[in-house]
This record gives C-alpha cells, sequence and structure tokens, in this order.
C-alpha cells in the first residue's frame, strides 16, 4: 500500500469527520469498561492483604497459628 | 431445585468455582474477541465496497449495529439473570445481571453516539425525537438507573434484589426498542438483517457485520468474567477462599 493509497484510505471518501471518531468512541469506551474492573480488582485485593496484616498484627499470641514455631 | 438443574451447573455457581472458572475462559475470550473484532474491521474498513448511496459513511454499520444488538442482548441476559436472583436468591445471577449492566450501557452509549454521528451527514442532523432514537435513550437511562439502583444500598445484596426488580420492569422497552422502526414512522432505516428470510444487505458487507456481532460477543463475555470476579471478591471478601487469593495461595 503506497501513501496515495493510504491518504485515501484515511479520507473515507470525505467522511472521515464522522466515521473515525465514531471507532474512537467504541474503542475508547470498551477500553475503559474493560480496564476498570481490573483496577478495582487489585484494589480490592491491596486493601483486604493490608485489613489481614493489621488483624495479625494486633493479635499475635491469642491466635498463634500452627505453622509459626514455637 | 438441585433436583431438575444438572449438578455441574449447581457447583458452578458457587463463588470460588466462579472465580476459578471465569479465570481460566477469559483470557481466551479476549483473544476471540481481538482476532475476530480485527477480522471483521478489515473486512468492513478495507475490503467491502462503498455503498452506492452513502459512500463511504455507511461503514459506521460495521460498530453502531453490533452495539445496538449487543444493547439489547445483554439487556436479555441482565433481565434473565434479575428473574433467576429474584425468585431463587442465587448470589452469582445478582452479580451477573449487576455487572451486565455497565457493559450494557456502554455499548448503549457507543450506540446513541455512533448513531449520532452517522445521522449527521445522512439525514442532516444529530439527534432527532423519534421512536428508535428515543426508546435506545429510555434504554441507556434504564441502565443507569440499574447501577444507580444498585450502589444505592449499604447492603449490595438488598440493593442487588431493588436493582434487578426495575430490570425486570425495564424489559418492555427492549421489544419496544426493536420494533419501533415498523411500529412509528422513523428517520432511522428497517433492519436489513433478517433471521428469516432474505437479507437486504450486499454479501460483502454481511460477512464483516456477523463477524463484528461475533467479536462483541466474545467480548461482553470476556468483561463480564472479569467483572464478576472483581464483585465476587468484594461480596465474599470475609470468606476463607478470598483471604487465600489476597496473601497470594492457590485455591484448591
Amino acid at each position: 500500500m503506497n501513501t496515495g493509497s493510504l491518504q485515501h484510505f484515511f479520507a473515507m471518501g470525505g467522511y472521515a469527520d464522522y466515521l473515525w471518531p465514531a471507532y474512537a468512541v467504541f474503542f475508547i469506551v470498551l477500553f475503559v469498561d474493560f480496564l476498570a474492573p481490573q483496577l478495582r480488582r487489585r484494589r480490592l485485593l491491596r486493601e483486604l492483604r493490608g485489613r489481614l496484616a493489621r488483624k495479625a498484627a494486633r493479635q499475635p499470641r491469642q491466635a498463634p497459628t500452627p505453622t509459626e514455631p514455637v | 431445585m438441585s433436583k431438575w438443574i444438572p449438578l455441574w451447573l449447581h457447583k458452578l455457581s458457587s463463588p470460588p468455582t466462579f472465580y476459578r472458572f471465569a479465570g481460566a475462559l477469559r483470557p481466551w475470550l479476549l483473544a476471540l474477541a481481538l482476532l475476530t473484532g480485527a477480522i471483521a474491521l478489515y473486512g468492513g474498513l478495507v475490503l467491502a465496497p462503498a455503498d452506492y448511496q452513502q459512500g463511504d459513511a455507511y461503514r459506521i454499520i460495521f460498530i453502531h449495529v453490533p452495539s445496538a444488538w449487543m444493547s439489547l442482548f445483554i439487556y436479555g441476559v441482565m433481565g434473565f439473570a434479575a428473574f433467576l436472583a429474584l425468585v431463587w436468591r442465587i448470589k452469582l445471577a445478582e452479580v451477573v445481571a449487576m455487572e451486565s449492566a455497565p457493559i450494557g450501557a456502554a455499548f448503549t452509549f457507543i450506540t446513541l453516539v455512533t448513531g449520532s454521528l452517522w445521522g449527521k451527514p445522512m439525514w442532516g442532523t444529530w439527534w432527532t425525537w423519534d421512536a428508535r432514537l428515543t426508546s435506545e435513550l429510555v434504554l441507556l437511562f434504564l441502565y443507569l438507573g440499574v447501577i444507580g439502583l444498585y450502589h444505592a444500598f449499604e447492603d449490595r445484596r438488598q440493593g442487588a434484589r431493588a436493582a434487578a426488580f426495575l430490570a425486570l420492569i425495564g424489559i418492555i422497552n427492549v421489544p419496544i426498542v426493536h420494533f419501533s422502526v415498523n411500529w412509528w414512522n422513523t428517520l432511522h432505516q428497517g433492519s436489513t438483517i433478517r433471521l428469516l428470510g432474505p437479507s437486504t444487505i450486499a454479501p460483502g458487507m454481511l460477512w464483516p457485520l456477523l463477524t463484528m456481532m461475533l467479536a462483541t460477543k466474545f467480548y461482553y463475555l470476556a468483561s463480564l468474567f472479569g467483572r464478576v470476579r472483581t464483585d465476587l471478591l468484594d461480596l465474599e471478601s470475609g470468606k476463607d477462599w478470598v483471604r487465600t487469593i489476597a496473601t497470594g495461595g492457590t485455591l484448591q
């Protein structure tokens, strides 16, 4: 494909101003839709790890786990 | 109920089992979505001929129509899951219904915006209050209502039940959107793809459209599985299996 036909492709018969924004909206919205729960999942697990660590630090001797060295 | 659903289905609806199942399938669904999506884009933007009336502007069809189909399809799935959630109080059905709503809203938003960008050069207007466009906008508000109601309650499961009820009532809008082009006079064109009888669209335009429809279906499943996994972690954060994941262990 040479530059002339690429330009022809991107011009989309004069409808580039409508066509490419439509495709951009399609991909941006779906990308955000896909990314948002991934970020939320990472945040949830981080918070949960913090909560478990604080709980473990608060009561180190009351509930010793069997795996702890005596 | 356990008498007439298969045992594997019963097991699959347990949160840790579904978490693992969805996590294993999701990368494959995403890969299929990207592959079929790329083929559809090449077919639609490069191979398909220009329309004799609309020139190249019609190529918006390859994202507009699959998105519109998904906006209705996802509402159907959400309504069905909402029904299961209300009748049998299956936690997984609640989560599937509630996590379908944002994806459905995304596709409805895409449908409205791409339709607007198509309408401007073809009809000479971005928007008109006709039956098809208005009922699709109502669909967006229904999705947003379900999302809002779900998050308006302190107790997530109570919120899910209230939102499931709204989702179920709103299902009346789905046939209205679908048949609006037949029932009322509208700027919007009628359907060209028919399940029964011949479609009135050239084969070179039809196959990219159907391939993109397949891609959006795969994408919906991949996105839904990711969302359901996240929501299950949140809802079950006090349970052992979630602790195991949080501390880096593997599920048995």
